[in-house]
């Protein structure tokens, strides 16, 4: 995979991002703690495979490779995957799950939020349809965050344990690189430096109401959305994802 | 001779929506502009979720339905923006959703009444349900848990 454009790689971050996670939250499907729960995680998980279409469609018709979102999601390999490390993090626990979902769920607004206002057309259209989606999402796992985190003894000793374990995984969402530096100088995506002050505003109010503390630290796991070097996990969600494919390559119906 | 406009708009508000029969596609709001282009009909449809499985259902009923009409040609161009949204629901439709037991969206994000036994006294289970456009909630009356089509 070429990384010279950066507005494919920025497209490829994007959707490999609600790709893996929808695909780690479609995990729970059958096995939630309750039917209600259930039904919400797998509605956010077809909510967040629904948006991998539009972007990675998008990324492959700007490649001009002829490849289609099929092929980027499951005919790539680790090292081509630009999806930040919290996504492919495992589900563990409920509380875990959950404090992946609502870090991830305040970032991806903001962002969308962001991105309604591209001067890329596709772009704006793509987020200004998702960003109605995601809202939902981040009431939800809001609203559960605060129920456990403000609920008995061991609901928030458990989701306690899971934000200081996805605390690390935050400030990669929100640190820039190359790639994001040069979609805020072309006026493709906003500004991370500036959305980071909001999300650490609208976390920190959620994180009071749930009686949570957040670690004190900014040390940052790194290296997904570049895919210099994503975690362990990531192989192995790709080898039950893209089963099928390697099984009997080229399948179709 | 192409059929008129009008008249494949009356034949598109007969496709039943495939999750929902009970509302047509044009009830639903996602029928957004029907053109001749020559011999071939051109309909844009938006979809209402982004991952909603009945998208690629709704794109084949269209198509067989236009055929059982004797028209041959038919092209479903995908219309992203602007996002669909509830506010797009017909009269008729949102009538016949709370005959159906599913309550019709309201802007203030609740139903009005439960649409079995109409009391205001509702309570909200779950923002999800058995489709991604609903949400489940209960009545505090009747006590039945009902789908309501939430707003978007």
């Amino acid at each position: 995979m070429s990384t010279a454009d950066p507005y494919f790689d920025f497209l490829c971050r994007m959707g490999d991002n609600t790709l893996i996670l929808g695909h780690r939250v479609s995990e729970w499907c059958g096995h939630s703690p309750v039917l209600e729960e259930d039904i919400a995680l797998a509605n956010i998980a077809l909510d967040l495979i629904g948006q991998t279409q539009m972007w990675l469609g998008l990324a492959a018709e700007v490649e001009g490779k002829g490849r289609t979102a099929d092929d980027l999601a499951m005919l790539r390999d680790v090292w081509d995957f630009r999806s930040a490390l919290i996504v492919e993090q495992p589900n563990g626990d409920f509380g875990q799950t959950l404090m992946r979902q609502f870090l991830f769920d305040t970032w991806h607004l903001l962002m969308l939020q962001g991105l309604t206002k591209s001067c890329e057309p596709r772009v704006a259209e793509i987020a200004a349809k998702a960003v109605k989606e995601v809202m939902y999402h981040v009431e939800r796992s809001g609203d559960t965050v605060i129920g456990l985190g403000d609920g008995t003894e061991e609901s928030h000793t458990k989701i306690q344990a899971a934000l200081d374990l996805m605390w690390p995984y935050v400030g990669e969402l929100f640190t820039p690189d190359a790639v994001d530096e040069a979609m805020l100088a072309a006026g493709i995506a906003p500004d991370l430096t500036e959305m980071r002050k909001t999300f650490e505003a609208q976390v920190s109010a959620v994180m009071a109401e749930a009686t949570l503390t957040i670690p004190d630290s900014r040390f940052a796991h790194k290296g997904g959305k570049s895919g210099f070097q994503h975690t362990e996990h990531l192989g192995h969600l790709l080898t039950n994802m893209q089963w099928l494919q390697r099984a009997y390559p080229g399948a179709n119906w | 001779m192409n059929p008129d406009i009008a008249q494949v708009w009356e034949w598109l508000d007969q496709v039943p929506d495939p999750e929902i029969p009970v509302i047509s596609i044009v009830d639903l709001g996602i029928v957004r502009g029907v053109v001749w282009d020559g011999d071939t009909l051109e309909v844009a449809v938006t979809p209402t979720y982004s991952g909603c499985p009945a998208t690629s259902i709704i794109s084949f009923d269209i198509e067989t339905a236009m055929i059982d009409r004797g028209i041959k040609n038919t092209r479903i161009k995908t219309q992203l923006a602007p996002p669909w949204t509830t506010d797009w629901l017909s009269d008729k439709g949102r009538a016949k959703l709370e005959e159906h037991g599913i309550a019709p969206p309201r802007t203030t994000g609740g139903p009005e009444r439960c649409p079995l036994c109409k009391s205001e006294n509702v309570t909200r289970i779950s923002q999800f349900g058995s489709t991604p456009c609903k949400a489940q909630w209960r009545c505090t009356d009747c006590l039945e848990p009902f789908d309501y089509f939430k707003c978007i």
